[in-house]
């Protein structure tokens, strides 16, 4: 009998909705072969079995929630795994087998898929974590997983569950309090340890909050965790400097109410300012390197990429997440169009795959349309900039000594100082803004 | 059956003393556990120590000092009076076999495994009875069966005092023509050390072609070897009478129809083995071997009784004393409560004809019948400079990778010191290495070694030293 806990789906995934069987209870079912689809706060995910044999039962419907390490299936294998006992305990008999049944023989001609390349100690170590090789980023060469990437993948999801709300706040449930009052000193010798290493620093425990009044305390899960993990990494590590300007959109507006009307229903057709601006920001990515690359810190080496695939910045129901629009420079502002339609869509669904949304060169963040006359975005690291877009609104503007109305549009260029200058953030901001307030240089980059 | 009424408890009971058994028993002893191992012979070891690898691996040296002192006209030299002392060859080889059976003896004492001489056999899944000892029956937690295999017999020699490898390794004399039936790898490594030490050897093989596990552009250039050596090789031939007359045997052998009667003055029965299963009381657990007699077990070594495991000979796969000792390794950890599995990519297997063959991992003929798209570079020893010097430049290497990736899938070779040279070749594909690593990575000149970096460079496609028309390399060390 093998039960199936869901596995650790790595990018700091706890939990996922069950979405799609692909087996019924009593099917049989081969390694390797898609068992169910989870989707979770980032993308939905596929999960093969583990093994060959027969689903016995799920551990939930369509539609329930499960966290990491619950029993999702229960699979009879062609043999019967009889754990290994304590050696002090007492043995239970051992569960009756049925006197044909074999194990699955790792001869048997069972199709054969590649195997994942990994040397036999990185297995062993993906064994003994409990992380499924299929699942992992390779990072070594030839798609070879490398030690660090079990390690990785482990530790994104192996933090352990925060006490729910309703445990803790049950008193009468013995052990609770000693509980908490070894996580309280978990957390003082943690802080002491963070403030050593960095000066001026002032980490102590929280106040009990609720000595001033009601709270609730939410568990800080999956998505939201990521964005902190990423905003600390980011803010921490990358010296931030933002530049700023102004676009006169006035003409491109005109021309994109005019086309969005005419090609209304099209693929693409809903076209918005951002598609425009990802030209824009794609042209100046090309003129200017710096900004399309990563500092590793590591090697101190600049890694210049030869691609660019622009992230964007999607508010959803369960938070925020940047799918990629891949390939702008081959990409016609239409097809760039269509590109944002299909991944905000699916985004907000809740149907983006995990690699939709890796491979990012830079990041827009539109926040315009909630408002907002200037924003100071954070870094999208390991990327080395991001735009942020604000309101376009119209504005009192001098032109050639006259006060006319026109319509603007803030744009905030935030970077990574180690990487670029200000000086490029200028040219690359005002190159920019030119080609913004000009449709027919933007023609010139599709 | 005499059953002593003494009862003794134990962690872990290992049955069988082979190269899977014996080190099970070690690793498991070094991490913790109480063992004991029941083993019905004289001596520790298993076949491949007592009656196989090893006794064959020292009659073959011995003859290939001979081939190669035959061999050494080319190189200007004569050795005349060669003489060959069967019965000094005998205690050499003994005297490598006892110290060896020694050794593993040692080993096992000083790891404070206790060790039964008998013949074990379930009494249920719970406790095995010993026969031949003074106790009666030993209960245990965890049971690893490591019981290997025995000789296959032909029911056509079965009452003839007929050889088995096990008769050829005791070197009981040099027969004037010997008739060996079986083209496989025992068959062809004892017909080249009794060509060798004067006997005539003709071969029969059921099937159309010797070595049936190996690639046949590998065994091409063995035949090569053997059509010289040997009398004659019969394919797709049958042995379908034998009678036993006073200068040895008549046998008629059967080939596209036609039969034909031949006298030898012994024959050598090397149809290969099966596993010993069946006299082990199995009945009395809830494990079924499967028609042929081999144990299934999962990736942890388990048999459909949970504690009870089963390694090497006994189960699935190929027969080789180094399959049984990983496994025995694994199943250790595994009852020691660690994360193994036998998860091994690549069993290497050796050939020690002359010359020697050897792969690991995926061969072609296993990727043609499994239809997976392979990339395969291959490199002639007669291109390397090492395989020129010592005058053996008959052999290639061949090495199979994904088309895609580079990733190395699998490593053959034929040639001098191929059992060696496969090292490099089933740890490339344990790693995932790609053709790109083993082209760049330095394999010192001149030696064999080369010829893998070679290899993997004419399946990347840049090729040094094969041209068309094979010319002449010269380069300085």
């Amino acid at each position: 009998m093998y039960e199936f806990k869901l596995p650790d789906l790595g990018e700091g995934i706890h939990e996922g909705e069950l979405v799609k069987w692909y087996v019924q209870e009593g099917d049989i079912v081969q390694e390797d072969d898609p068992l169910v689809d989870v989707e979770t706060d980032k993308a939905a995910v596929t999960i093969p079995s583990p093994v060959s044999g027969r689903v016995l039962r799920f551990g939930g419907e369509v539609g329930d929630t499960v966290i990491v390490g619950d029993v999702i299936a229960v699979i009879e294998e062609e043999i019967k795994e009889v754990p290994v006992a304590p050696v002090e305990a007492e043995e239970a008999p051992p569960a009756p087998v049925a006197p044909e049944a074999v194990a699955p023989s790792r001869d048997a001609p069972t199709p054969r898929r590649g195997p994942v390349p990994a040397a036999p100690a990185t297995r062993r170590l993906a064994r003994e974590l409990g992380v499924e090789l299929r699942l992992v980023t390779p990072s070594g060469p030839s798609g070879r997983i490398m030690p660090e990437d079990v390690k990785r993948f482990a530790e994104q999801g192996d933090v352990p569950e925060p006490p729910k709300p309703d445990v803790v706040s049950e008193p009468t449930r013995p052990g609770v309090e000693e509980q908490i009052t070894q996580e309280r000193r978990a957390e003082a010798e943690f802080a002491a340890h963070a403030c050593t290493a960095v000066p001026f620093l002032d980490l102590a425990p929280l106040p009990d909050f609720e000595r001033w009044g009601p709270v609730d305390k939410q568990p800080l899960r999956s998505i939201r965790r990521k964005v902190a993990h990423k905003m600390v990494t980011s803010m921490t590590l990358v010296p931030h400097v933002a530049h700023m300007d102004e676009a006169d959109v006035t003409l491109l507006e005109e021309f994109r109410r005019r086309e969005k009307e005419r090609r209304m229903g099209q693929p693409g057709g809903h076209l918005t300012l951002l598609a425009f601006v990802i030209k824009a920001v794609t042209a100046g990515l090309r003129a200017t390197p710096p900004f399309n690359a990563s500092l590793d810190p590591f090697t101190e080496e600049i890694v210049y990429k030869k691609y660019y695939n622009i992230g964007i910045a999607v508010d959803t129901e369960k938070g925020l997440v940047v799918p990629v629009v891949r390939e702008t420079d081959r990409k016609s502002i239409m097809e760039i169009s269509a590109a944002i339609e299909d991944l905000a869509g699916r985004a907000r669904e809740g149907k983006l795959q995990v690699d939709e949304l890796q491979g990012g060169t830079f990041t827009i963040t539109n926040v315009g349309p909630l408002g907002g006359t200037a924003l100071i975005p954070a870094i999208n690291y390991p990327e080395v900039a991001i735009l942020g877009m604000g309101r376009v609104q119209e504005k009192p503007v001098v032109r050639n000594g006259h006060i006319v109305i026109r319509q603007v549009l803030p744009l905030t260029l935030s970077f990574d100082h180690r990487v670029a200058d200000g000086a490029d953030a200028a040219r690359f901001v005002s190159e920019m803004v030119r080609e913004l307030s000009d449709p027919n240089l933007l023609l010139l980059e599709t | 059956m005499v059953v002593g009424s003494l009862r003794q408890e134990t962690e872990v009971v290992i049955i069988g003393g082979g190269p899977g058994g014996y080190i099970a028993a070690l690793r498991v002893a070094d991490l913790g556990k109480e063992v004991t191992l029941i083993d019905d012979r004289e001596q520790l070891g298993g076949v491949c120590l007592l009656e196989g690898c090893i006794p064959s691996k020292t009659l073959i040296n011995a003859v290939e000092v001979i081939e190669t002192a035959r061999n050494a006209e080319k190189f200007g030299l004569t050795f005349s009076d060669l003489k060959t002392d069967l019965q000094a060859l005998r205690e050499w080889t003994d005297s490598v076999v006892s110290g060896l059976a020694k050794g593993v003896h040692r080993l096992l004492q000083r790891r404070g495994v206790e060790l039964i001489r008998g013949r074990a056999r379930f009494e249920s899944d719970r406790a095995v009875i010993v026969e031949g000892a003074d106790l009666g029956a030993v209960e245990f937690r965890h049971c690893i069966i490591a019981t290997g295999s025995r000789i296959q017999e032909l029911p056509l020699t079965k009452d003839l005092p007929v050889w088995t490898s096990r008769e050829a390794l005791r070197l009981p004399e040099i027969p004037e023509t010997l008739l060996i039936i079986g083209g496989g790898y025992i068959g062809l490594e004892l017909g080249q050390v009794y060509t060798g030490l004067g006997s005539r050897v003709t071969m029969v093989e059921l099937l159309p072609k010797l070595l049936m596990g190996a690639d046949p552009d590998l065994v091409e250039v063995l035949l090569k070897h053997c059509t010289q050596r040997f009398e004659s090789i019969l394919l797709e031939s049958k042995v379908v009478d034998i009678e036993q007359t006073s200068a040895g045997f008549a046998v008629t052998i059967e080939q596209n129809g036609d039969s034909v009667k031949s006298e030898f003055s012994q024959v050598l029965v090397a149809v290969g083995r099966r596993p010993n299963t069946d006299d082990l009381g199995l009945p009395n657990t809830k494990i079924t071997p499967d028609r042929h007699g081999f144990i299934r077990v999962s990736p942890e070594g388990r048999t459909a009784v949970g504690h009870i495991y089963a390694i090497g000979d006994v189960t699935p796969g190929p027969m080789l004393a180094h399959k049984a000792s990983r496994e025995g390794k694994v199943v250790a950890e595994v009852i020691a409560q660690h994360h193994s599995a036998f998860d091994n990519r690549a069993i290497p297997a050796v050939v020690y004809t002359d010359p020697e063959i050897s792969w690991s991992g995926l061969t072609q003929r296993e990727a043609e019948t499994q239809g997976i798209e392979v990339n395969i570079g291959r490199f002639p020893l007669k291109a390397l400079g090492r395989a020129r010097t010592l005058g053996r430049s008959d052999g290639l290497v061949k090495i199979i990778s994904d088309p895609k990736s580079g990733l190395i899938l699998g490593v053959g070779m034929v040639g001098p010191l191929a059992g060696e040279l496969i090292a490099e070749g089933t740890l490339a594909v344990e790693m995932g290495a790609t053709l790109e690593d083993l082209l760049v990575t330095i394999h010192p000149h001149p030696t064999l070694s080369e010829a893998i970096m070679e290899a993997a460079e004419v399946a990347a496609g840049s090729p040094v030293h094969v041209e068309p028309r094979g010319k002449n390399h010269n380069h300085n060390r």
